[in-house]
């Protein structure tokens, strides 16, 4: 059986009386794309953000390659090898798309503390950043500033950036969000590239998508994980039908 | 968009560059200041060169400034604190007989350093207006810790016993040597800051200015990046400080004062922040209006408000922004032709009628107080007409204007 990259134990946050998460148990194994899915405030994205840092849970452990992560700032997940794409789009919009991703090569070679040398004409970044940007087909668009981009641009841009992490990990909050359906096709083409090669976790709407991409799928619904297994069980289980899938289809 | 004023990122050439049209004009601005002490000369008067001096060591803390605010977004409203430690440090030592340069600035570096750490480690958890409150806090203690340095002269300030020693001599007493010190170190600090703006550390800085949220998911820690831009551009301020120090001879509380800061500011966001030229031609805009202001009338007060107001109407962006937005329709020279001569007799105007005011009023002004306020409004009102259409038109073509107000200015000093 292959190793579990990501575990998450007994899990939970509440805000308020509103619980977001309940003892939540997940394992993403090493290469697989894991799918959440679950209706409209299911707690899908509260998941994420506790997974990258930016939510503390209240109970429970995260545990990172056999490290336990649940104290770890957002930063310092990202060096161990988180890389994450956000609901809403987060680039950086005065910078060019090149610079963009430089930037993330940046973060992880060598430090940040040097003074003189002139970051953008570090070929070595630059040449790794042009490489990312041409696996998601931007290569072109490098020295548009990343405000000026389309939103589907914006979004492959913001899968380049977390690509130039060297990632261990990726996070993908509803990669597909408000993309047109030509945008859309372009970013399953792109993530089933990825696919295998990276350890994926993906929050997702588009249930075309979703059973494209995901070796595993895992229902949220209320904060509980009613359902976790491959596509075709999950899609005959008859709680997630009632929950969640009988509504959609 | 600051990110993207700084020249353009991507199309890095190898080998030698051309200059950009920034880094001519802050090129220009070195070679006019560097040409001051001759017009000084000229008319045998050192108080133009002492002008240049201030003018330069604001330049210096504008730019210093200008690290946090536009690549940092820090607005700092104590950088003032640091002109004053700067001082302070230098001034103490020197009052214990250790007045030479190899004891007296590696003071006022450390002193600013320590006091740019020690605040900063605290003021940079915070952002946006609390930033601002909290920096001004930490000035203000400095302010009043001065005021009660009783051995070092408390209210009424430091006397220095002397400027600082070079190599156990009084090099920098000669005015000549000490301006041309001044703009080196301002030229040193222009590269400096440049550099470090574009630099691995600075483009994590202005990342985080851009969007925070992004640059920690890749795995940058704000915390660090933003305590050591504080610690390097208060350090940079305390060097300022060092040089007004020496250029007065003297130091007081006042150096910290709040409203230093807000000036500092006010140079910064006048000039124009997002490159480097912008806030050291605020320095100069906001120093020279003051002496100018101050000339006409002492209530120039009354006047540089409104002119600040106006300007942060009109020109958001600053002078840099004004000087980049007639870059983009200079190709229009028709309007340039039809805009110059007006600014020249606008301005023209506004110079004739304050001279003549002052020559007619000038001794009664400072006798007779309640006639003079009277005086002081009418003047105000006078020069307010086409000080403000002239305004309007400079803001069209803020370059010819500054040549012109170059000129004006040395006219003036001319017949003095």
């Amino acid at each position: 059986m292959k190793r579990a990259v990501l575990k998450l134990q007994g899990v939970s946050k509440s805000f308020g009386a509103l619980r977001v998460a309940e003892a939540i148990g997940l394992e993403v194994l090493a290469g697989e794309t894991h799918a959440i899915i679950g209706p409209n405030g299911a707690g899908k994205t509260s998941l994420i953000n506790q997974i990258s840092g930016t939510l503390a849970p209240d109970a429970g452990r995260i545990v990172f390659e056999g490290r336990d992560v649940t104290q770890m700032s957002i930063a310092a997940r990202a060096q161990l090898g988180f890389a994450r794409s956000f609901q809403i789009t987060q680039i950086l919009p005065h910078f060019s798309a090149l610079e963009n991703v430089s930037l993330a090569v940046q973060a992880r070679s060598g430090s940040s503390f040097r003074f003189w040398q002139a970051a953008a004409s570090e070929a070595a970044l630059n040449r790794a950043a042009v490489h990312w940007l041409d696996s998601v087909e931007l290569a072109a668009r490098a020295d548009t500033l990343a405000g000026a981009l389309s939103h589907g641009e914006k979004r492959r841009l913001e899968l380049a950036i977390a690509l130039a992490q060297a990632p261990k990990l990726l996070l993908l909050d509803e990669p597909m969000a408000g993309a047109g359906s030509e945008e859309t096709r372009r970013l399953v083409a792109t993530l089933k590239s990825l696919k295998g090669r990276y350890t994926m976790l993906l929050v997702e709407h588009d249930m075309q998508a979703v059973f494209a991409l995901a070796d595993r799928i895992s229902v949220l619904v209320a904060g509980r994980i009613i359902a976790s297994g491959e596509p075709p069980a999950v899609r005959a289980n008859p709680a997630v039908r009632a929950a969640y899938l009988g509504e959609a289809t | 968009m600051p990110g993207a004023r700084r020249g353009n990122p991507v199309a890095a050439p190898s080998g030698p560059r051309a200059l950009s049209f920034d880094q001519r004009l802050a090129a220009g601005l070195f070679v006019l200041l560097a040409l001051l002490p001759l017009l000084s000369r000229g008319i045998a008067s050192s108080y133009l060169l002492l002008v240049g001096e201030r003018l330069v060591i604001f330049a210096i803390a504008a730019l210093s400034l200008e690290l946090l605010i536009g690549a940092g977004g820090l607005v700092s409203f104590g950088h003032a604190a640091f002109l004053g430690i700067g001082a302070y440090a230098a001034g103490i030592v020197a009052s214990h007989g250790h007045g030479s340069l190899a004891i007296a600035l590696p003071a006022a570096l450390a002193a600013s350093a320590a006091f740019a750490l020690m605040t900063g480690a605290i003021a940079v958890r915070t952002r946006g207006v609390y930033f601002i409150m909290i920096t001004l806090a930490f000035a203000q203690m400095a302010f009043f810790i001065a005021t009660s340095l009783a051995p070092y002269g408390g209210d009424d300030g430091l006397t220095w016993p002397t400027r600082t020693q070079v190599l156990g001599r009084p090099i920098l007493k000669d005015q000549l040597t000490f301006f041309y010190v001044c703009l080196t170190l301002l030229i040193a600090t222009y590269l400096g800051v440049g550099r470090l703006i574009a630099s691995r550390f600075g483009r994590v800085l202005r990342g985080l200015k851009d969007n925070e949220t992004r640059m920690q998911a890749i795995g940058f820690r704000p915390y660090f990046y933003r305590l050591t831009a504080y610690v390097i551009a208060g350090t940079l301020c305390g060097l300022a400080g060092f040089l007004l120090g020496n250029q007065a001879e003297f130091v007081s509380p006042a150096y910290m004062h709040w409203q230093r800061s807000g000036e500092l500011i006010i140079m910064v966001l006048l000039g124009g922040t997002g490159t480097l030229y912008g806030p050291m031609l605020g320095a100069l805009a906001l120093l020279l209006l003051e002496e100018a202001l101050s000339r006409l009338t002492e209530h120039w007060k009354v006047m540089l408000g409104p002119a600040l107001v106006l300007i942060a109407l009109f020109a958001s962006g600053g002078i840099a922004g004004a000087i980049a937005a007639w870059r983009r329709r200079r190709r229009t020279p028709a309007r340039l032709a039809h805009t110059l001569p007006r600014v020249a007799r606008h301005l023209f105007g506004v110079g004739l009628k304050a001279s003549r005011c002052w020559r007619r009023e000038g001794r009664r002004l400072l006798l007779r107080p309640a006639h003079r306020l009277r005086r002081g409004a009418q003047a105000a009102r006078a020069a307010c007409e086409p000080a403000k259409t002239a305004l309007g038109r400079a803001l069209e073509a803020l370059p010819p204007l500054a040549e012109r107000a170059v000129k004006t200015t040395v006219v003036r000093w001319w017949r003095r």
